[in-house]
């Protein structure tokens, strides 16, 4: 039983699908939240270069290195409005978010 | 049943495990930590694909940096885990109906679709100017493909982590009221008019006439 293309891509999908049930779960945590997105990004790079290796074609790999410099700059950007909305509110519960009452 | 095989199931297992214990554990920190162990095992797994130089970025950059942020992060916020779990398993089963027919309908469909898809296919191998054939670097394919075909989305990347390190300045700096540290720019913008003034007036002066008059009635 060898490696197939289809063994990676499901190891991606469920990666992804193990992220979205944390964000069902984890709808107050907001730190928990950010972390499954990650996975989520993860997930996303795992079949980028599945297919990149697979499939011969290094411009898939180029592709994850541009995911990966974009989800960094989202977990800082992320991550310090974290702490402002703590200093300013105490806690990271997302019920707590209601003033624009959307 | 390879050792390659038998590696990418190890891999596959601990990710799947860290990443079911990231999205459950109980206490924040722990969850940082499965999360760290997630993305090595993810670097495993693309060491598997030959894709050698992001495994190794994935390493450094991920779990040398991003996770570390998250990390302090964490540790600095006082989290009250207890209000956080409130309602955790209620939405449980739902979460994990949708989770499963998710995973269960991609597999059918990735694994009846790419199952023949067996041998990675070899990158075009590199012939140097005599004719001959450059042995195969990961890294090297990479960084050419950057720095030629990809070199302004390379650029626009570099702005982009550039405003985001603004930005994460600019968000969570803060004047304190109190502070009587000098700052640098009035101390350099003064100028002498704001120090000093010169007031003109005579060295002596003249006695008033009346008390001048008392005095010599007295």
């Amino acid at each position: 039983m060898t490696l197939t293309l289809g063994h990676f891509l499901t190891l991606g999908a469920m990666l992804f699908a193990m992220a979205v049930i944390g964000i069902f779960l984890n709808r107050k945590n907001l730190i928990v939240l950010l972390m499954a997105i990650e996975l989520m990004l993860l997930a996303v790079n795992m079949n980028f270069v599945a297919f990149s290796s697979y499939l011969g074609d290094m411009h898939g790999q180029v592709f994850v290195f541009f995911i990966l410099t974009v989800a960094a700059a989202e977990s800082a950007i992320g991550l310090a409005i974290l702490v402002l909305l703590f200093r300013n509110r105490s806690s990271i519960d997302a019920q707590d978010l209601n003033a624009l009452k959307g | 049943m390879d050792a390659k095989t038998g590696f990418f199931y190890l891999f596959s297992v601990v990710l799947l495990y860290a990443a079911f214990r990231v999205i459950t554990a109980r206490n924040p920190v722990h969850a940082v930590l499965h999360l760290i162990l997630a993305f090595s095992q993810a670097a495993g797994v693309w060491f598997l694909l030959k894709a050698e130089f992001l495994a190794i970025a994935l390493v450094l950059v991920y779990l040398g940096a991003v996770m570390v942020l998250f990390l302090f992060v964490v540790m600095m916020l006082d989290i009250r885990i207890d209000a956080m779990r409130q309602g955790f398993w209620r939405h449980f089963p739902l979460a994990a109906f949708i989770g499963a027919l998710v995973a269960f309908e991609m597999a059918a469909v990735l694994m009846t679709g790419f199952r023949g898809v067996e041998e990675p296919k070899a990158v075009a191998a590199l012939v140097d100017a005599a004719g001959k054939v450059l042995p195969y670097s990961n890294t090297k394919a990479l960084g050419q493909l950057l720095y030629t075909e990809y070199l302004y989305p390379v650029e626009v990347a570099a702005v982009i982590l550039l405003v985001a390190m603004i930005a994460a300045i600019a968000l969570t700096l803060r004047q304190r009221k109190e502070s009587k540290a000098i700052d640098a720019g009035d101390a350099v913008r003064v100028r002498a008019e704001d120090r000093f003034t010169m007031v003109k007036m005579a060295a002596t002066q003249k006695p008033a006439p009346e008390a001048a008059a008392e005095e010599s009635k007295q």
